[in-house]
């Protein structure tokens, strides 16, 4: 197992580089100009000079190279200096992947961000989950009942219902139309600089948390619960299953430790393949409720043809993509012992 | 067939069917048998003539819906299995009847050691703690005949071949000292020699245990090589019944008479062995109004279209439902 993910670790490296320099050449393509969001009255000659300070002269290749020393090189030793005191030559003055709009450094601004993401978005997803399994356990069991049906409606319409309109939903109702000192208010704007010290701020973090997260986790909620129940239904229907009873064990036994046990399985895998999404911040979500997480720096970004950041991000992103990936099938070997990595 | 023998388990007019979308099954059609202590009874018929959920219906372990025990009583040691809770029924599951099935490449829980699924039985039934029951499963493994047995504990079930698995089912079932064994099946999946192997285990157990058997399978060979008694099925009906000596050397239906002659002969050539009865057997989806075999029967007559034969003694340890009979050539006298 030790070597299967070593070796699998190296091949992600060839992998990775690609896919940076894949994403490199599309926003290299896109008809983006930094200077486009500037007045008007800034004439030509200043705007080439701006080109030229943020080096877009250069060729493409130099151009990709430089990221690559900046991302693989200057930023992991900035972060050791940042943590742990270690220089390395340079200390303060290395040369950072900068966002051409903020001239902040790019991992600066993620940092600053993702904390707001994983407490939405991660909380989200955790709560989705713990909805989801219950139900496709007790769906798959009841398969048909009047509690099979609602749960099938319900996440029919989690799923194919759009966060946008869900949101907008939950907004009027409990921002616009519940009066402002009702108990059930909740605020439509993710205040960032509230700090949880004492049990008011926890009980305002709690209510600003509430909407987005509730509409996210309806969303994951439907996803991942009809893989439960399908995954349930396949398991139920086997051999195995007749045995456990045949062997006089409890209906509850038989359910929630062989069969669950089983079905676990690729649901957990499906679930570890969706935590890149987390990171990827809903970004529609995000802006309805207007958390500045991750992918609301990701629309900042793109529509401020700010490269530097969306090619950081967007990389970032793929990074995640294929460590899950690596993770799902790892997970997958460790629960199906029929599974052995060489 | 209703004798003044001691019975563990006494099965009387079972009826069992299946509510489906396409209409009604009917599986089994009010099939008696029983079985004394440490006797093994054989049960035969092809593929498809109910012996599976006739067995699956003794304990309930059939889907319900979409089946559905229309009708009989089964009396298992005194007790009306229909009768009992959940709670009661769980304990002479596993407890005090062990069930081998037929697949047992799918029959074990494959995320689960032997070791664990051995355990399970004894821990629930038995009262055994861990280290007890994990004892008690070693030696289990070794009298099926597992090399190795205390380590092989640990292992889980892909780590063995299909006969082995088999070894470990029937060690699950034998876990608690079960009264009765019902083996579905229990070496068709099996490659010949595996199971040989498994029928020579089962004999030697039995010798060693006691248990009553109910044995199924669709090879008569297999029943004249371990069997006391014979039950023929077919569309869910039992229409043969007799010591097994009595059967082989003086059968009455018609059916048993056919599946006799796919048997090999003496020579044992393969190819008599691929030879079947000829014509389909019956959908299921009327309650038998007529002799179910008639179609394929060459001693059909207008009576076997109008009612559905009900089992005549013919000797003290022999019944047969046919209207025919073998004896005088001519229709039976009732
Ligand atoms: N779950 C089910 N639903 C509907 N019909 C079934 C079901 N299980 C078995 N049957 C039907 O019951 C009949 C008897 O099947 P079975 O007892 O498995 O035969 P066998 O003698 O081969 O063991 C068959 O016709 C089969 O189609
Ligand atoms: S009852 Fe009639 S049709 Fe049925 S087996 Fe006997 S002779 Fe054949
Ligand atoms: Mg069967």
């Amino acid at each position: 197992m030790l070597n299967y993910t070593l070796r699998r670790l190296m091949f992600t490296i060839p992998t990775l580089l690609l896919i940076s320099f894949i994403i490199f050449l599309i926003l290299d393509t896109a008809p983006n100009d930094p200077t486009g969001n500037l007045p008007l009255t800034i004439p030509p000659e200043v705007r080439a000079q701006i080109r030229t300070s943020l080096g877009l002269d250069a060729p493409m290749y130099i151009r990709y190279l430089l990221w690559c020393k900046q991302f693989f090189v200057n930023e992991p030793l900035n972060l050791l200096y940042e943590w742990f005191g270690w220089c390395f030559n340079t200390c303060e003055s290395r040369l950072r992947v900068t966002s051409w709009a903020t001239r902040s450094p790019v991992v600066d601004l993620i940092v600053e961000r993702m904390p707001q993401t994983l407490w939405v978005v991660g909380m989200s997803y955790v709560v989705g989950i713990l909805i989801a399994v219950p139900i496709g356990v007790i769906s798959a069991y009841k398969q048909y009942s009047w509690f099979d049906q609602l749960g099938t409606f319900i996440s029919m319409i989690g799923f194919s219902v759009p966060t946008f309109f869900t949101g907008v939903l939950l907004i009027v109702i409990f921002s616009v139309m519940m009066p402002n000192d009702s108990w059930f208010w909740l605020p439509s704007i993710y205040d960032t600089t509230l700090k949880v010290t004492d049990w008011a701020s926890f009980g305002a973090q709690v209510r600003q948390m509430l909407m987005p997260v509730m509409v996210l986790a309806l969303f994951n909620a439907a996803q991942i619960s009809r893989f439960m129940r399908a995954s349930m239904l396949d398991n139920l229907s086997q051999d195995y299953v007749r045995t456990a009873r045949a062997k006089g064990l409890k209906e509850k036994v038989v359910l929630l430790v062989h069969v669950l046990r089983n079905s676990m399985i690729p649901v957990v895998t499906v679930i570890a393949l969706g935590i890149p999404q987390v990171f990827g911040g809903a970004i529609i979500t995000e802006q309805i409720f207007k958390v500045n997480g991750l992918g609301q720096l990701l629309i900042i970004g793109i529509q401020g043809a700010d490269i530097p950041l969306v090619q950081t991000l967007t990389f970032l992103f793929a990074v995640l993509i294929v460590i899950f990936n690596l993770v799902a099938d790892i997970l997958y070997g460790l629960l199906d012992p029929r599974i052995r990595y060489e | 067939m209703l004798d003044a023998r001691a019975t563990i388990l006494d099965v009387a007019n079972l009826k069992t069917v299946f509510n489906t979308r396409d209409g009604m099954v009917h599986a089994v059609n009010h099939v008696s048998f029983s079985l004394a202590p440490g006797e093994l009874l054989g049960i035969v018929g092809e593929s498809g003539s109910g012996k599976s959920v006739t067995m699956m219906s003794l304990l309930k372990l059939l889907p319900m819906p979409p089946a559905e025990i229309e009708d009989g009583d089964i009396i298992f040691d005194g007790r009306d299995i229909r009768a009992m809770s959940d709670d009661e029924l769980r304990h002479v599951r596993g407890g005090e009847i062990g069930f081998i099935f037929q697949d047992p490449m799918t029959s074990l829980n494959p995320v689960f050691t032997v070791g664990f699924q051995i355990m399970e039985p004894l821990r629930v039934h038995m009262g055994l703690n861990k280290k007890a029951a994990r004892i008690r499963a070693a030696e289990l493994l070794e009298l099926v005949g597992i090399p190795d047995a205390g380590a092989r504990l640990k292992d889980y079930p892909h780590q063995f071949s299909g006969g082995m698995r088999q070894r470990v089912m029937i060690a699950i079932a034998l876990a608690c000292d079960p009264k009765v064994l019902i083996a579905d099946e229990p070496t068709t999946a099996l490659d010949v020699t595996i199971q040989a192997q498994i029928l020579e285990l089962i004999k030697e157990l039995r010798q060693k245990l006691g248990m009553a058997i109910i044995w199924i399978t669709h090879d008569l060979g297999v029943i004249a090589e371990i069997a006391d008694r014979v039950a023929v099925m077919y569309a869910g009906q039992i229409v043969e019944h007799a010591e097994v000596r009595e059967l082989f050397k003086n059968p009455q239906h018609p059916y048993t008479r056919a599946l006799l002659e796919t048997l090999p002969d003496m020579s044992g050539e393969r190819a008599t062995r691929l030879r079947s009865i000829e014509g389909q057997p019956p959908a299921l989806s009327k309650a038998p109004s007529h002799c179910e075999f008639a179609p394929r029967c060459g001693h059909a007559f207008d009576r076997c279209l109008k009612e559905n034969p009900q089992r005549r003694d013919v000797s003290p340890d022999h019944d047969v439902a046919c209207w025919w009979d073998v004896k005088t050539g001519e229709p039976a006298n009732v």
